[in-house]
């Protein structure tokens, strides 16, 4: 049965974590996470979880106590989000290194300096090559659904990896949206019970954790580890079929929205993709052919279905919510162009870095974008590759 | 303690780190480990912090460690053996495991008193049932001798070096010790492996006691130290009686010396026969030498102040 409520995000992933009831969570307050933990720990004072909660004086020693634990061979979680992910960010590459499933809900803002606490994607953009995966979601719903999966893809025993679900902070994490519910039994089974592999409490078979690895064989090591990565996708996609079946929402390695016979597009991560497909709503209905792609598997990048979805377009504006100061272009730019490399026929690219720091993106802001790509498509020229919108120059 | 630790009958255990380990000769860290695992009842999982122990027994394919043992990274064994200990704890309370297994880490001073030392502090807040066992050398040996907060004053360092115008280092050594103690846990205790009988009754202590415990063990380091690859005993022996490194514990808030010397030993007898301390036997460095009696006869005379003793 369908359960709809009326939640933030940071309630429907605490939800989420209290279906699959981990093992082990290892926590430490953030804004904006901090009211997803908070509501998580309301669920282990109150019984309604067996998990043990420890309460890390660091993000560092939360993902460390997560790799203990996950090691120690059970269902491990954490959530973190912009500093708090930065922080981590030594250990992201061990809790990888060790192919721990460890599932971390970023809730995405800004680094400091200047000390900021609202949305942009600089802390996961800066974390995309650490070897964990990343799904990234629009809302709610979406937020709620892939931490579900994501327990599924990354203990799967093909895979083995730590995954981070990625949602706006304030934006999503704060906002009320409308979301159903899977039941709680329903959740429970298609996670399924944890299946240890070596673990470290088992005293029978002693396994030794992160040895020294040097020049002779380090490489194996990461070459085995892109090996894993190039099995993720057909892993999400089978997840995804699965879901679907459960829940009835289909997801895929990234939304195609009225894309198929589109000339100009937007290509945009979270929640600002909302904003975005309305006014490609409206220009459909001025007679204008617009599409739009939302990324969701953004780890390991589907490269090769998102050239393919985007070959056909004349003029696509990639939006990015951060920057990559000193390089050419935005991340998510630099991803999408590689995409459509190897196309003959490609559309023409351009930049917009927005958002930055909980910068509203606003419908306008959207219509002025696909306006220029409008004149890009019938001119051919492009006045300028990239450039910050929504800013005082 | 009730039952004395009889070394015929541990000399007939089985050693969990096995030899073959690359341990420098004469390293005081595997000594110390073995007398851990030797004395322990129970099955341990453990956990060291990037070091010389770490990266010298578990290379690639080959692991020393006959136990399950974790090494995540240099500044925070406290927070991963935390996490294996809560995993545990969740496991047990849900039936999925039953028998009784011990957390131990063993890390280094650099590990502890430094870069973990933050790990190390909420880990014993939030009252894991664990034993954290540092072996300090008094500096970081592993990447090439350079001063740690552990280092003790006047000590020569790759970082610090004895020079014309600093005679090495000018700081008093961090008391880690007392700062655990300072924590209010259950148990916190100083030994050596020269008094090995005392190192072993304490781990064996420590394993009977609920949650988390420290315990700081003086390890030799015949390279850092300048020494003479066999005297690691002997020198741990020299910290003990000179008083550099009295062994003590603290259990339950009752500060307890479980040596005094008969005689208390000039420290120059324990700087010795170490190089790092060659230059403060210089004239000019005689202020320093005085300095550093005097910072240990400071801490003894405030240990025997705060303390009962097992000895009369």
């Amino acid at each position: 049965m369908v359960k709809v409520a009326a939640v933030t995000g940071n309630e429907a992933v605490a939800n989420a974590f209290r279906q699959i009831d981990p093992d082990v969570c290892a926590a430490y307050p953030i804004t904006p996470q901090t009211d997803m933990m908070q509501r998580f720990s309301s669920f282990v004072s109150d019984g309604e979880v067996g998990t043990e909660m420890i309460l890390v004086e660091s993000e560092h020693s939360a993902l460390s106590a997560c790799i203990g634990a996950s090691a120690a061979g059970g269902r491990v979680v954490t959530a973190t989000c912009g500093p708090g992910l930065a922080l981590m960010w030594e250990m992201l590459f061990i809790a990888s290194g060790m192919r721990l499933p460890i599932v971390m809900p970023v809730v995405n803002r800004s680094l400091s300096a200047p000390l900021n606490i609202h949305c942009d994607h600089s802390d996961a953009m800066g974390a995309r090559d650490s070897g964990w995966i990343q799904l990234w979601s629009e809302n709610a719903q979406e937020a709620y659904d892939n931490t579900i999966q994501a327990f599924r893809i990354a203990e799967h025993l093909d895979i083995r990896l730590p995954v981070m679900v990625c949602l706006d902070g304030f934006i999503i994490s704060h906002s009320i949206g409308r979301i159903e519910y899977l039941e709680d039994e329903e959740v429970k089974q298609f996670v399924g019970e944890y299946k240890p592999l070596n673990p470290l409490l088992d005293i029978e078979h002693p396994t030794s954790y992160g040895p020294l690895i040097l020049p002779d064989f380090y490489m194996e090591y990461r070459r085995a580890h892109a090996e894993v990565m190039s099995k993720v996708p057909e892993v999400v996609l089978n997840v995804t079929k699965e879901f679907e079946k459960l829940s009835g929402r289909k997801y895929g390695f990234f939304e195609n929205y009225r894309l198929n016979d589109a000339e100009i597009g937007l290509v945009i991560l979270n929640s600002a993709a909302g904003t975005s497909k309305d006014v490609i709503d409206e220009f459909r209905e001025r007679g204008i052919k617009a599409g739009l792609l939302k990324p969701r598997l953004y780890r390991p990048f589907p490269y090769k279905e998102i050239g393919n979805a985007l070959k056909h377009l004349k003029a696509v504006c990639v939006l990015d919510r951060a920057d990559a100061f000193g390089g050419s272009y935005g991340p998510l730019f630099i991803d999408i162009l590689s995409s459509l490399y190897f196309h003959t026929k490609k559309p023409i690219l351009i930049n917009k870095i927005y958002g930055l720091g909980g910068r509203d993106y606003l419908p306008e802001h959207a219509e002025l974008v696909m306006n220029e790509l409008v004149e890009i498509a019938k001119s051919g020229k492009v006045k300028s590759v990239i450039e910050y919108i929504g800013v005082r120059e | 303690m009730a039952e004395p630790i009889r070394l015929k009958e541990l000399a007939k255990k089985e050693d969990l780190l096995t030899s073959g380990h690359r341990m420098c000769s004469g390293c005081g860290a595997p000594i110390i480990v073995k007398m851990v695992f030797l004395v322990s009842e129970y099955p341990i999982v453990a956990c060291s912090s990037t070091g010389c122990l770490e990266v010298s027994t578990c290379i690639s394919d080959y692991s020393a460690w006959k136990i399950p043992w974790i090494h995540s990274a240099f500044e925070n064994a406290a927070a991963t053996i935390a996490g294996v200990e809560s995993m545990y704890q969740s496991l047990k309370r849900k039936g999925k495991i039953d028998r009784e297994i011990k957390f131990v880490t063993f890390c280094g001073d650099g590990g502890t008193y430094d870069i973990g030392f933050q790990s190390l502090s909420g880990a014993m807040e939030r009252g894991h049932d664990m034993l954290y066992i540092c072996y300090d050398n008094g500096a970081y040996m592993n990447t090439g001798i350079q001063r740690s907060s552990a280092t003790p004053f006047g000590a020569d360092t790759t970082t610090r070096p004895a020079g014309s115008v600093i005679p090495g280092k000018t700081e008093q050594r961090k008391n880690l010790t007392k700062i655990m103690a300072a924590h209010d846990i259950p148990y916190v205790a100083q030994a050596s492996p020269s008094h090995y009988q005392d190192l072993m009754k304490k781990v064996k202590k420590a394993l009977e006691i609920k949650g988390p415990k420290f315990l700081n063990v003086l390890s030799a380091c015949n390279r850092g130290w300048r020494s003479s690859t066999d005297d690691a005993i002997l020198l741990s022996r020299l910290g003990v009686e000179t008083c550099y490194w009295p062994l003590y514990e603290v259990e339950n808030g009752v500060t307890r010396l479980n040596y005094i010397p008969k005689e208390k030993k000039p420290l120059p007898e324990f700087l010795k026969p170490q190089g790092r301390f060659k230059h403060l036997f210089q004239p000019k460095n005689e202020w320093a030498m005085k300095r550093f009696q005097e910072l240990v006869d400071k801490e003894w005379e405030d240990l025997l102040r705060i303390s009962v003793t097992d000895q009369k």
